[in-house]
């Protein structure tokens, strides 16, 4: 739905069940693949109801202050709440849909 | 103390403004430089780490950065206030801001793949561009620790930060958490990262007593002060260090002599007290300490001389009473503004706190003599080793205002024997004066000795003395007995000279 390396922000699109903001810091290979396996996964799990926000801590180190980043590449999910932080580049598809509540914690 | 002036280039440093680590450190933290500040739970890591920040902007301007990861920036604010640290003044006026890396309660964090701290290093360098800050205190590593799992990773990203600070030409300071009070500088291995500078701040229980002290265990390349050094807190102020060893012997003495109170007593001495000098006046319980000190101040306010006395052994009642009994009358000199008696129980405050109260009421009321009565009671809230730092700290205090100081100890036993005041103090006096009980004929008698008098002649007898309404009266030197000293008078026939 949206290209996940765009920026668009949340309220343009008030009907996302799903608002999700990724922190990078510059375009780095983990950025890089951070970016692409959020939008692997977006497609996946939540194709049509989920809006993403890139937010590159280097323009805007500003950003950081209210999700209190201190990691990066870090997702955080703002809807659905509560606030959930998934820290890294997502390549461990597992514990990434377990961070999102998109799959339970198996034994 | 021997100076020595090194002709090499020194690295510079940045006084921090915490009283008595900027003589510990030599100058303060080493510019541009990070030092760990490591303790364990409780050892006033955090108000050392505000009060670096603290200090800067009240002496300097010197804007600074608080990362915080552990304490909310609302509780730092709130516990430091009575510390007299107005934090929201100075993040209004663009002097202080906060990073908040706090952990939020009950939020989940989920590790999903490789990650760094760019995010931290981003905001710092984006905060200190902000105001443009020159100090930086971080607290505290372990609690970053807490929140990752790659302790490696964390390690590493840490020394990037460190690096990037000395870069931007910013002193700055990290606590970490130690487990144990003699162990391991710090968990987690983090002082490999900033290993240049350290130091210890401790919080020991010695006899049921708590001893804060802070050492400076590592300063790479640049001088400072070894061993551990007592401090305390102390509300509207922060830390204090009380720098023992690093005091110099600098204080001038006169020949300035100054009256006794006691016409006698300034006889014996070879015309009275150096007027900057210590006297310590020794004797048994009833022996008559309470009334030289009496006398002493007395003398004083009567050539009109500003009279402090520390009491904290009877109360103001007691005290003024004895002194009209033996012809003072206190309340009159107290309204005069030539005397002023300031009574405390030693067991209301640790011995470090009543030092730090101590110095405070001599630079305001800024005596030309001073009296403690009695030093002894003050033995019972500190350890031996604690006790004998109070002493050489106040006499060295009293010594560099150039006042006459006169202190009490009690002995222990009735008959002779020495105090532990004593000898902790002696070394450190001009004057010691002995007040001993002697048994003779079936009564009490008193007499008095100068022991010690440093840089004059004085009288050797061993004096009887009597007192009465209007005081303290010499007589006669035991010229027949011997012994005294030693708590076994004896008397000696006559015509044998006692020696």
């Amino acid at each position: 739905m949206n290209k996940t390396n765009t920026v668009v922000a949340a309220d343009e699109k008030p009907h996302a069940e799903w608002v999700l903001r990724l922190y990078i810091a510059g375009q780095t290979p983990k950025s890089l693949a951070a970016i692409s396996n959020l939008h692997r996964i977006c497609e996946e799990h939540l194709a049509g109801r989920y809006d993403v926000e890139v937010i590159d801590l280097l323009e805007r180190p500003q950003l950081a202050e209210g999700d209190k980043i201190i990691a990066v590449p870090t997702l955080v999910r703002k809807l659905p709440a509560p606030l959930r932080k998934i820290i890294g580049d997502l390549s461990d598809t597992e514990k990434a849909l377990v961070g999102l509540q998109l799959k339970p914690l198996l034994g | 103390m021997f100076t020595h002036v090194p002709n090499y280039p020194q690295i510079e440093k940045i006084e921090t403004g915490i009283t008595g680590f900027d003589l510990i450190s030599s100058g303060g933290l080493p510019k541009g430089r990070t030092t760990l500040v490591s303790g364990t739970a409780g050892s006033a890591k955090t108000v050392f780490a505000v009060q670096f920040l603290a200090e800067g902007i009240k002496r300097s301007g010197d804007a600074g950065i608080f990362v915080t990861f552990e304490e909310s920036p609302a509780d730092i604010r709130r516990n430091v206030k009575s510390l007299g640290w107005d934090l929201e003044v100075w993040e209004a006026e663009g002097k202080w801001l906060f990073v908040d890396a706090s952990p939020d309660p009950g939020q989940d964090q989920v590790e999903a793949g490789r990650y760094d701290l760019g995010a931290l290093l981003a905001r710092i360098e984006y905060a200190v561009a902000k105001i443009g800050a020159t100090r930086l205190s971080m607290d505290s590593l372990g609690a970053v620790f807490a929140q990752f799992r790659d302790a490696a990773l964390v390690r590493s990203e840490l020394f990037r930060i460190s690096a990037i600070l000395r870069q931007l030409k910013v002193t700055s300071l990290m606590t970490s958490e130690r487990t144990q009070e003699y162990g391991e500088i710090a968990r987690f291995g983090v002082e490999e990262f900033v290993a240049d500078n350290v130091v210890i701040l401790r919080n020991v229980l010695e006899d049921e007593k708590r001893r804060r002290t802070m050492e400076i265990l590592k300063y790479r390349g640049t001088s400072h002060q070894k061993g551990e050094f007592p401090f305390t807190i102390v509300s509207g102020r922060g830390v204090l260090a009380i720098p023992l060893s690093a005091m110099e012997l600098k204080q001038k003495s006169s020949n300035v002599r100054i009256t006794s109170g006691n016409k006698e007593l300034d006889a014996m001495c070879g015309g009275g007290f150096f007027r900057d000098s210590i006297i310590l006046v020794s004797g048994a319980t009833g022996t008559g300490k309470t009334l030289i000190t009496t006398e002493f101040l007395k003398g004083g306010a009567d050539k009109g001389e500003r009279c402090l006395l520390f009491a904290f052994e009877e109360s103001r009642e007691q005290l003024f009473r004895n002194a009209d009994g033996w012809g003072s009358n206190f309340e009159e000199l107290e309204e005069s503004g030539l005397l002023k008696v300031v009574c405390a129980y030693p067991e209301s405050a640790s011995l470090e706190d009543h030092l730090i109260e101590m110095k405070d009421i001599i630079e305001h009321f800024k005596p030309n003599r001073i009296a403690v009565d009695s030093f002894s009671a003050l033995e019972r809230v500190a350890t031996p080793k604690g006790f004998r730092e109070f002493v050489i700290s106040l006499t060295s205090f009293i010594k560099h205002q150039e006042v006459a100081g006169l202190f009490t100890a009690t002995t222990p036993s009735l008959m002779g024997g020495t105090s532990v005041t004593e000898s902790h103090i002696s070394t450190l006096t001009d004057s010691i004066i002995l007040l001993r009980y002697v048994e003779m004929n079936g009564s009490m008698r008193r007499c008095l000795t100068v022991l010690k008098m440093r840089g004059s002649l004085h009288d050797k007898d061993i004096l009887e003395f009597n007192i009465d309404g209007g005081g303290m009266h010499l007589g006669e030197p035991f010229r027949h007995v011997t012994g005294i000293l030693a708590g076994n008078p004896r008397e000696t026939p006559y015509g044998i000279p006692a020696i």
